[in-house]
């Protein structure tokens, strides 16, 4: 058996780590404002955060490279302040994940809040319970397996990420190779049996991921949700 | 004293509610969508009237062109219909869950002897019957003392025997608490048996006053 580099499955736990927590964060204080909260153009930022789900890879990558290239505002300015390059490394690879998942998972993570029952929330008001407690202790756990579900698909989207990837953190071998990335170049390069290990290796991570998600919730349906 | 004179635009009517109780329980009859519930969701804060003004003992929880009481301040106990216990907590999670303080266990186990919830305590809602969530509902609106008790169709889903045991103990516990009581219901004769006050209500009007 060929012993192959791992380096690019280690890389995309990596990226869609990182991605996936700053996703989690990111949606939960837009859900929770957006489910809270009306306002002119409400609307149009709902779209705008949907944006990535209808946009072709290609279009991201662009815009990314714009935002983040090294003559682009937030390129710029964080390469002068904190010395941090974002094309042409693995917080590019980052960003990009982080872009394309927020989406999944702010449609998850709203969808899993509107199905908490307002009258929870209102009895513990009437208990005199603030609403960070209320959020906490009510609105987090009910919602919780959505949350889960959305998790685990902006997991799975992030470490699937090609194209945006492609065009903000490039294909340096050993830098920003993730296992999309590598399976491509493998196929380009003629390395069919390279490309059919990673193909492998990606479908059992998504797999796991599923398998154990829907494990976790059949486990906990029995009280959540329930009265 | 409790001051309810306020009005509200429904979708197919104005609720206008005018009326004063003191430490009494006051039940409000009327059909299916006469403004019942709508009512003790603006005294409540849930939600907010259009016009006139609601407070409790000379405190403000709605006036006109003010800033609303927010619903964490106003001391309201608030038995939903169909009880909304939290599903994912055990009843005793539920009754305990706004009284952080250790202060409060003496007035808890109180409250779980006298609506016999004791032997409830580690079940989760889903485990338990409609009488019992009933009375977990109540225990758990008066742990945190409120001012002012609403119940909302509190007997509804109950079968006879079990809707009499339960108005007996909140008779019970009127007499103990001694705090303003609303009642909403439907059914007459709940009014007759608990109410010293009864208010009639069709499409948002209070057509009578009357004593059961």
């Amino acid at each position: 058996m060929i012993a192959y580099d791992l380096s690019p499955l280690f890389l995309s736990l990596k990226v869609a780590t990182i991605s996936t927590i700053l996703v989690f964060f990111t949606s939960l204080i837009l859900a929770r404002f957006m489910c809270r909260y009306d306002f002119f153009g409400k609307s149009v930022i709902d779209a705008l955060i949907l944006l990535p789900l209808v946009l072709p890879p290609t279009v991201i990558g662009f815009g990314l490279i714009v935002l983040f290239g090294m003559n682009g505002p937030f390129g710029k300015l964080l390469e002068d302040l904190f010395g941090i390059r974002i094309v042409f490394s693995w917080v590019g690879a980052a960003i990009a994940s982080f872009v394309v998942s927020l989406p999944l998972m702010y449609q998850s993570v709203m969808a899993a809040f509107e199905k908490v029952d307002p009258r929870w929330e209102n009895v513990a008001r009437t208990m005199g319970v603030s609403e960070w407690r209320i959020f906490r202790t009510i609105t987090f756990p009910l919602a919780w397996s959505g949350i889960l579900a959305g998790l685990i698909l902006s997991f799975a989207r992030g470490i699937g990420e090609f194209g945006a990837t492609l065009m903000i953190a490039g294909y340096i071998p050993g830098v920003t190779e993730t296992v999309p990335l590598a399976i491509y170049f493998a196929y380009e390069a003629g390395e069919m049996e390279k490309a059919i290990f990673w193909v492998i290796v990606i479908s059992a991570v998504g797999v796991t991921a599923i398998t154990w998600v829907n494990y976790w919730r059949k486990k906990n349906a029995y009280r959540i949700g329930r009265e | 004293m409790l001051n309810v004179d306020f009005r509200k635009q429904l979708e197919q009517f104005e609720l206008h509610m005018q009326f004063q109780m003191g430490k009494e329980i006051v039940a409000v009859v009327g059909s299916s969508g006469s403004g019942k519930t709508t009512l003790l969701n603006c005294i409540a804060g849930i939600m907010q009237p259009d016009a006139g003004g609601i407070s409790l003992h000379g405190t403000d929880f709605y006036k006109e062109s003010k800033k609303p009481l927010k619903i964490q301040k106003r001391r309201v106990g608030y038995l939903f219909q169909d009880y909304a216990l939290f599903p994912h907590l055990s009843v005793e999670q539920n009754i305990l869950y706004a009284t952080s303080r250790n202060n409060d266990i003496a007035h808890i186990s109180e409250l779980t002897k006298i609506l016999d919830i004791s032997l409830l305590l580690s079940k989760y809602p889903h485990q338990i019957s409609g009488g019992e969530k009933q009375r977990v509902a109540l225990a758990r609106a008066l742990a945190a003392k409120p001012d002012l008790l609403l119940l909302d169709e509190p007997f509804s889903a109950l079968d006879d025997e079990t809707r009499s045991r339960c108005q007996s103990e909140l008779l019970r516990i009127h007499e103990l608490w001694s705090i303003p009581v609303i009642l909403v219901t439907h059914r007459i004769e709940d009014a007759q048996k608990l109410a010293k006050r009864c208010i009639r209500i069709e499409k948002g009007r209070m057509t009578e006053q009357l004593q059961p």
